[in-house]
């Protein structure tokens, strides 16, 4: 097999599936935690709290009161990476073409050097994270072979995209072919690991926010 | 000057043959010239390889066509006058090639008999078009199939080569669903050097540069993984494109005739295979360097590498999927929700049973245990 037939087989059946296996997953995922239910509400709540999940949905986005001091590496390299990844994601030009041809929509991309630069960002403050989860004792502690799995899936399509574009080391036909690979990977098993976060983010925070506002606490 | 260049005119030689048409030392020079360039050998090398090809018996070659459409006869035939590209032709001795010559029937297959015969060992083999391995009556010539023509031409030959995407790697009549059983030059042919020349059809200056390469030193030019000349080969059409600042800006044209298309810009969403097609034609281009595809406007579509025709749409872009549907991924849609409902009646029934076998606690069992 050359280079453009495995490049061939990762845009054509080998991203069927990995589409198929993610669509499928986040759907069982979200059913699953869904249909856990919770137990009725029976006390009366203790403020009156309109939109206290919606408010949570945004506000937990910035960090607590003091924790930006207490922890500048976690909270600097996570705002980073999670940018970065996302304008890589949803702004390079190629990037929205393959999401138009899924969904018909188009919207405007960005310069590809803007979108290089935030691939490295991206990359540095991954690298910045792993070294503190490896470095803090507590986080070490914490972790286990998830995290560092899901770790290294976010990390490949980001490491292999800016390899085929700069066409480092290997032919970008099979550069392109194994950033392809790479993104198959991750998307197989996002539903699956801490990954999920992608989707079940919202729904915890808007939860946490609404079942606290009926508790008295503010959001 | 004069006199050294009568001195190195030898009787039978390609010199003799340059000087007979009037072309001059200088015109010679300077196609060497370019040639060197095509190859991107030193500008040194330009004085050598006039010596060298001055001097060269005219090379005996016999050009054998199988499934093909001539396309790439028809290529090579273009390297027009004025430029000096036809003069290729007067440096070999094209004893065989049914498009060209004048023989047919057994005067045409006696020609490639003999020619092999008298240059046993030496004759350099030129194949356009894939070879059938279905029924060896898809592509019969003189009576004989197209397998046992080239196994038998291969036999005597100093080396082949493999022009047009057909003869180097089945070109569109192995596109799927391959109906003869086309195969390669090159999955026939083991104990040979091949240079394998693609493109649907390859550009004529190419052509012409490796047979220069072949009459001057007498070997086969450095090849990549894929038996192409480095030379021609070694980069993509998008590495050497004039349009590439434009993707580099994030710049594309989304019709062929829309204000961006019409101001240049990179015609990677309308699916310009560039980036992963490795050929020459940015750089030598085509038609007496007028243009290449890209150039007029349209994307390239891969012709040069092996099984583009099926390395999806032509007009999608690069990134997009070559067959995902929005019916697949209702379908997989589906499939989640039934496992989610599966798996939801498992929860609940664990969780119905966990509260049916709970077994109720009093202060006494407690008391009863302290003991």
């Amino acid at each position: 097999m050359n280079h453009l037939e495995l490049l061939t087989f990762a845009r054509g059946n080998a991203l069927n599936w990995a589409l198929m296996l993610f669509a499928a997953g986040v759907v069982l995922r979200l059913f699953e935690i869904f249909s856990l239910g919770r137990k009725a509400d029976l006390s009366k709540p203790r403020a009156n709290s309109p939109g206290s999940g919606w408010r949570t949905v945004f506000t937990r986005s910035l960090p607590a009161e003091g924790m930006l001091k207490r922890d500048p590496v976690t909270y600097i390299s996570g705002y980073v990476f999670h940018l970065g990844l996302f304008l890589a994601i949803f702004f390079l030009a190629p990037h929205i073409e393959f999401f138009r041809s899924m969904t018909g929509l188009r919207w405007p991309n960005l310069p590809t050097p803007l979108v290089d630069a935030s691939v490295v960002a991206a990359m540095v403050a991954l690298g910045v994270l792993l070294a503190h989860r490896l470095n803090n004792p507590v986080k070490r502690m914490l972790s286990g072979i998830g995290d560092y799995l899901a770790w290294a899936v976010t990390f490949l399509p980001l490491l292999t995209g800016y390899m085929a574009y700069h066409h480092l080391f290997v032919e970008y036909t099979l550069m392109l072919a194994l950033h392809l690979f790479s993104v198959e990977l991750l998307l197989v098993l996002l539903p699956f690991t801490k990954l999920f976060h992608t989707f079940s983010l919202f729904i915890s925070r808007w939860y946490n926010g609404d079942i606290f506002g009926r508790k008295g606490v503010a959001s | 000057m004069k006199k050294t260049q009568k001195t190195e005119i030898l009787p039978g030689t390609v010199g003799e043959g340059l000087a007979q048409r009037g072309v001059t030392r200088r015109e010679f020079l300077q196609y060497c010239t370019s040639l060197a360039a095509l190859l991107a050998l030193p500008p040194a090398m330009a004085s050598v390889m006039a010596e060298a090809i001055s001097k060269a018996r005219r090379q005996s070659v016999i050009w054998l066509s199988f499934q093909e459409c001539t396309g790439c006869t028809e290529s090579i035939t273009r390297s027009h006058s004025p430029t000096l590209e036809n003069l290729i032709f007067d440096m070999i001795s094209l004893d065989y090639h049914h498009t060209l010559q004048a023989a047919s029937g057994e005067a045409a297959e006696h020609a490639r008999l003999q020619s092999m015969k008298d240059n046993e060992g030496k004759y350099l083999l030129i194949v356009d078009g894939s070879i059938p391995m279905g029924n060896p009556g898809y592509s019969v010539i003189a009576g004989i199939s197209n397998h046992d023509m080239l196994v038998e031409t291969a036999k005597g030959a100093a080396a082949i080569v493999a022009v047009g995407t057909c003869a180097t790697y089945g070109g569109i009549p192995m596109a799927d669903p391959n109906p003869t059983g086309a195969v390669s030059v090159s999955d026939i042919v083991k104990d040979k050097p091949i240079i394998n020349v693609p493109g649907c059809p390859p550009i004529p200056v190419v052509m012409t540069g490796v047979l220069a390469h072949f009459l001057t030193f007498g070997g086969i030019p450095e090849l990549d993984a894929l038996g192409r000349p480095k030379s021609f080969y070694g980069e993509t059409i998008h590495d050497r494109c004039y349009r590439r600042p434009f993707y580099d800006q994030g710049k594309f044209a989304e019709t062929f005739d829309d204000e961006a298309a019409r101001n240049g810009w990179c015609l990677f969403k309308l699916g310009c295979k560039g980036p992963v097609t490795h050929n020459a034609c940015a750089t030598t281009k085509w038609n007496d360097g007028t243009s290449f595809p890209i150039e007029s406007g349209h994307g390239c579509i891969g012709c040069s590498e092996p099984k583009f025709w099926d390395a999806g749409p032509f007009y999608k872009a690069l990134s997009m999927p070559v067959s995902a549907t929005t019916a697949m991924l209702g379908a997989s849609v589906a499939a989640g929700a039934a496992a989610g409902v599966a798996i939801t009646w498992h929860n609940r029934s664990t969780k119905a049973a966990a509260k049916a076998s709970h077994e109720t606690v009093t202060v006494q069992d407690l008391a009863r245990e302290e003991k």
